[in-house]
Formats: C-alpha cells, sequence, structure tokens
C-alpha cells in the first residue's frame, strides 16, 4: 500500500512536534525515519498509526484519506520499542490476539488460527518457545514476538517504533538483517523509527533524515550520506570536521589550508563551513602541497578502523582522521609524531543558507 | 578453626538479614500468634460436647450465614465499585480529583460507631434516603451489606490504583492497533492485569468486614437469627463472663476466615505465578 503524508502538523502544547511534514511512500518501500530524540520522527509514525491525532494535514493510504479513522481500521502493524507484549498471554496467545479479537464474522476457525499463528512463529524461529510467558524470553525473542503479533493481522503498513533500541549490538545487527530479509520477502511497505544512522543506512530502501519535527532530507542511504542536503544531515549521518573560513575565488581558506571548492561556489565571497568526514583526512609523512602541519595527540584502535587525534600547527584546532589499520601500519604513527594533514573530499556549506 | 571458617556459609549481600528476620519472627509470634493460640487455649477448657452445641446453636448458625454472607456481599460490590473509583482517579483528570481522592481514605479513619450511627439515621424508615424506599434497608441484612462496604471502600481503590497506574499506555495501543475494541483491551489486556491486585483488595475488605462490629450494631437492628452478626454473639458472650463460649464461637469464624483467605492467597499465587520468571 502506497502512503501520503501531506503537510501534517502535530503540536503538544507550546511544543512543535510536526511542521507542515510531506512524504510520498511507495508500496513496498522500507522507509527510516532517522533524527535526534525530539525531532519528532515518533510523532510522525504514532499519527500514521492513529496512535495521536494531527492538527492539520492528511495521511492517505492508497489515495484515501484516512485521516480520522481509528487505528483498529487502518490495517496497521505496529512495533514498540518496549515490545507491550502482554505479559498474562502466552507467545501463542500474544500473536494469536489481533485473530482472536476480531468479530465472529470475519473471525478465522480456531484451527486456522492455530496453523496461522504457528506458522508465523516458524518465520520469527519461536516455535519451540509457544507455551512460554514473554517474561521467560530474552529482550531479541520479545521482540520477535511483537513483530509475529503484528504481521498476524496481515496488515498492509508495518510501522516500527526504534524496533532494536533496547537490544544489545549484536542482537540489534541480526535483527535489523532479519528485517530486511522478512521485508524482501513479503514486500509490506514499513516504515522504521531509529536514531541510529548505522541501521538506517543499512536496512532502509530510503531514508527521510528528520530535525525539529521538519523533514531535512529524503534519499537513498547512498544519497543521503554522500551528498548531504544541509549541515545537519552531514553531522548526523557520521563523524566530521569542520573548517570554518572564507570563500574566495573558487578556493576556501582558512588557517594555511586554500581548498578548490565546487563550481558553485565560485563566484561568491563569503563565510563559509567546510564539511570533512574523517576518512577523507589525508596523513603525510612529509610535506606535499596543499598540506599543513599536524601533531598526532591521541591514537585509538577500534578494531580494523584506527582513529587518529590531529592537533593543527597553523591554527591550534583539533582534527579527527581515520585510517584503516593497514594504512595505519604503512605511516607508523606514533602520539607525538609530526604528520602533514590535507583534506580530500571537502562539502561546502554558506552559513546564512543554514542556521546550526 | 580452619575448618570451621571453610564452613561458614557466604553472608548475604544485603546486610542485617538475620537481625530483620528475628525482629518479624517476634513481632508476629508476639502480636500475632500469641493472642490467637489464646482463643484456642480458652476452649480446650471446654469439653467436645459442650463446644459442638455451643457452636452448632441455631443463633449461632444463623449469624455464621449472615456475617459471612454479607461480608461476601460486601467485599464484591467493593471489587465492582473500588475498581471503578480506581479508574477514575488514574485515568481522567477533573476538578477536586485530589479531595476525592482523600475522601477514599475517610473510611479508615473514622470510628466505626460513627460511621454505624450515620448511616443508620441516613437509612432508617424515616431517614433522608430510607424513606424513598418502601422496603426496609436499617435494620436488615441490606443495612449490614451497606455498612461493611463502607468500611471495606479504601481496600480495593488503594491496591488497584498503583496498578492501573503502572499499566503503560503501549499496551493498550498495541491492543488498538491489532483490531481490538475499547471492551475486548479491558477484558482482554487491562483486567487480567488487574486481577491480583483485584483479588488482594477483596481479601483485605473481605476480612476487614468479617471481623467488623462497631458500624454494624447499630445499622442491624440485631435480631436473633435475622440479623444478628458473629461478633455481636461473641460481644454478648463476653459481657455474660462466658468466656469459653465466646473463644469456641471466635475458632470457629478464625478456622474458616483462615480457609478462605487461604484459597483466595492460592487463588493469587496461581495468578501471579505467570508474571515472574
Amino acid at each position: 500500500m502506497s502512503i501520503q503524508i501531506q503537510n501534517v502538523s502535530k503540536r503538544f502544547g507550546s511544543f512543535q512536534a510536526l511542521k507542515d511534514v510531506s512524504i510520498d511512500i511507495q508500496s513496498g518501500e522500507l522507509i527510516a525515519l532517522l533524527g535526534p530524540s525530539g525531532s519528532g520522527k515518533t510523532s510522525l509514525l504514532r499519527v500514521i498509526a492513529g496512535l495521536e491525532a494531527s492538527d492539520g494535514g492528511d495521511i492517505l493510504f492508497d489515495g484515501q484519506t484516512i485521516t480520522n479513522r481509528h487505528p483498529k481500521e487502518r490495517n496497521v502493524g505496529f512495533v514498540f520499542q518496549h515490545y507491550a507484549l502482554f505479559r498474562h498471554m502466552t507467545v501463542f496467545n500474544n500473536v494469536a490476539y489481533g485473530l482472536k479479537v476480531r468479530p465472529r464474522k470475519t473471525r478465522p476457525s480456531k484451527e486456522k488460527i492455530k496453523d496461522k499463528v504457528m506458522e508465523l512463529l516458524q518465520l520469527v524461529k519461536l516455535e519451540n518457545f509457544a507455551e512460554r510467558y514473554p517474561t521467560q524470553l530474552s529482550g531479541g525473542q520479545r521482540q520477535r514476538v511483537a513483530l509475529a503479533r503484528a504481521l498476524a493481522v496481515e496488515p498492509k503498513v508495518l510501522l516500527l517504533d526504534e524496533p532494536f533500541g533496547a537490544l544489545d549490538a549484536k542482537v540489534r545487527k541480526e535483527l535489523r538483517r532479519w528485517l530486511r530479509k522478512l521485508h524482501d520477502e513479503f514486500h509490506i511497505t514499513s516504515i522504521f523509527v531509529t536514531h541510529d544512522q548505522e541501521e538506517a543506512l543499512d536496512v532502509a530502501d530510503r531514508i527521510v533524515v528528520m530535525n525539529n519535527g521538519q523533514i531535512e532530507q529524503i534519499g537513498s542511504p547512498d544519497e543521503v550520506y554522500t551528498h548531504p542536503k544541509s549541515p545537519f544531515v552531514y553531522d548526523f549521518l557520521g563523524n566530521v570536521n569542520l573548517f570554518k573560513g572564507r570563500l574566495h575565488n573558487g578556493h576556501l581558506t582558512h588557517g594555511e589550508f586554500t581548498i578548490a571548492v565546487p563550481d558553485s561556489y565560485a563566484h561568491t565571497q563569503e563565510d563559509a563551513v567546510g564539511y570533512v568526514r574523517p576518512h577523507n583526512i589525508q596523513i603525510e609523512k612529509t610535506a606535499v602541497s596543499g598540506t599543513v602541519p599536524a601533531k598526532v595527540s591521541h591514537i585509538h584502535l577500534l578494531g580494523p578502523i584506527v582513529q587518529i587525534e590531529l592537533r593543527r600547527k597553523d591554527v591550534d584546532e583539533y582534527l579527527e582522521a581515520e585510517l584503516s589499520k593497514e594504512q595505519y601500519h604503512t605511516l607508523q604513527l606514533k602520539v607525538g609524531d609530526e604528520v602533514f594533514v590535507k583534506p580530500k573530499e571537502l562539502k561546502v556549506f554558506i552559513p546564512e543558507d543554514f542556521s546550526i | 578453626m580452619n575448618s570451621l571458617t571453610l564452613k561458614k556459609k557466604p553472608a548475604h549481600i544485603i546486610p542485617g538479614f538475620h537481625l530483620s528476620l528475628g525482629y518479624t519472627m517476634l513481632y508476629v509470634s508476639l502480636l500475632v500468634l500469641l493472642p490467637l493460640a489464646m482463643i484456642f487455649i480458652h476452649t480446650m477448657t471446654l469439653s467436645w460436647s459442650e463446644f459442638t452445641s455451643i457452636v452448632s446453636n441455631p443463633r449461632a448458625v444463623a449469624s455464621y450465614k449472615l456475617s459471612f454472607g454479607t461480608a461476601l456481599a460486601a467485599g464484591l460490590l467493593n471489587v465492582l465499585f473500588g475498581t471503578i473509583i480506581a479508574w477514575v482517579l488514574v485515568r481522567y483528570h477533573f476538578p477536586f480529583k485530589r479531595i476525592i481522592d482523600g475522601l477514599v481514605d475517610l473510611p479508615f479513619a473514622l470510628p466505626t460507631a460513627v460511621a454505624g450511627i450515620a448511616l443508620t439515621s441516613l437509612y432508617a424508615p424515616n431517614g433522608w434516603i430510607g424513606r424513598i424506599f418502601d422496603f426496609k434497608i436499617a435494620f436488615t441484612p441490606l443495612g449490614i451489606i451497606i455498612a461493611l462496604t463502607f468500611i471495606g471502600l479504601p481496600f480495593v481503590v488503594r491496591t488497584v490504583q498503583p496498578v492501573l497506574q503502572n499499566i503503560s499506555a503501549e499496551i493498550e495501543e498495541a491492543s488498538a492497533s491489532l483490531g481490538a475494541t475499547r471492551l475486548q483491551t479491558f477484558i482482554k489486556v487491562i483486567f487480567p492485569e488487574l486481577l491480583p491486585a483485584i483479588l488482594t483488595g477483596f481479601s483485605l475488605a473481605f476480612a476487614r468486614a468479617l471481623g467488623e462490629y462497631g458500624s454494624v450494631v447499630f445499622i442491624a437492628g440485631n435480631m436473633p437469627m435475622k440479623t444478628e452478626i458473629t461478633p455481636l454473639i461473641i460481644m454478648t458472650k463476653l459481657e455474660q463472663y462466658d468466656y469459653a463460649g465466646a473463644t469456641s464461637i471466635a475458632v470457629v469464624m478464625l478456622v474458616t476466615s483462615f480457609v478462605l483467605l487461604f484459597t483466595i492467597n492460592l487463588i493469587q499465587w496461581l495468578a501471579n505465578r505467570r508474571f515472574v520468571h
């Protein structure tokens, strides 16, 4: 089912949670709503589910307005961050719940409910846990029960509110890959909320980056990562080094740096900020054209990646660089070493265009 | 020496286990078990046939039926209305909510005799409320039920309230998004969560109603075989210095109450078991 969100606004007292949000979602897409806490992503999800009424705007499912429909008429599966399982019911009864509460006319027979539930439990690999109670399961297992429960009513849309937020890193990764596989098999239009950029980049077809109740950018994971439209998106999707300098003749100057910038800024002359990801900082042992001297102040070995903190000598600012283990070994860096650095790739934003 | 220290059990992480357990045992023994044992010891002064003739006296038997029947009815009424009051106090916001919340505890604080007199004057045939109905309320079992409901009100409210407060809204939202109506959500999701608390409230209200004396004697009318409660029979016997007779009736009440409360606890334990690991 396709979803259109048109100019939706929501206010809690004096707090504007959503400002004029519009998104078009194609049928069968897996969308990530990404943003920091308080950015409105959960509010938007709850408005789509009907758990919260919007103050203005419309929600359309397959072209039909459902803005004022009760959640139970929306045919939406909702998965909560803290599972929200019925703890006095067994896993089986939790999953069967949505089928058992149907009006007599549309309710499947007992055998059919049983078959359906067992099929779903097989899907989430919990067929041996049917008679357990939720308290007897681990977090990952509980969330899988919650997913099976949401899928039991054969929803047209699956909404997940930080579904893996309460799980540990390894289980989280496993579950999100599994969700992706599930989605590829069933093609249910799905929207999930997350504040973890890695999760969004890993799983989603498209990412909606939100901030302060507004959409900053919508695009494929590659698009938002490599072509962020605003400083906020750039900053939120990964670590970043800032070069607050001045644009002049197509170059950004900052300390002893003079870096060529894209043509679009060739004729402007104003203050600008260059954004560089740590892995785009080049480190040399000897001076090359365009480099500035810096001193290695810290080295963090994070498995396959080595994070290096540098102190620039020209402006006395810190830089963060990321190297692969191999690069690190060929360079043979030690704390206190003097090196020469330069940004390989840089994105320029002019402060007036964006308030950071 | 060495073997002794090896045998020593590992210390508890939370200190004071032995001290607090000892205190608990002493407290329970001195204040609960010992006085209760005196009832049995006093009763032992009677022969078995004397005991059975006292406790199976038709007047006593009628009073057991009345006491247990009215206490049960009052307990059930409190379950119904107490749950509603707790629901309203937790779920809605309205003016003077805190005052109403405070009023719930008043039956606890009021001397029971005062409650009895107040209720009697209201429900007597010429009282404000008694006048409206063309059947008698005070001086009938109905009046007793009203008095017992009054004094038992806080129990269910105060046990259900915190549990209801802790039920997360997400559970209800999950139920709604799965297609359940509000009524289905209440019956299938909320009520089972409240059940243990309701049972606790019920057993407390029931136990309190069984032993209640002060408020009932005024409104009951105390007609033998009709509106005479068991605690009143015990009082009457005590006033006649018939201690053994009083304690033998008390033994019957005590044993019956114990069996009933034990059963309720058992049900509760069964209902609770699934929530815990």
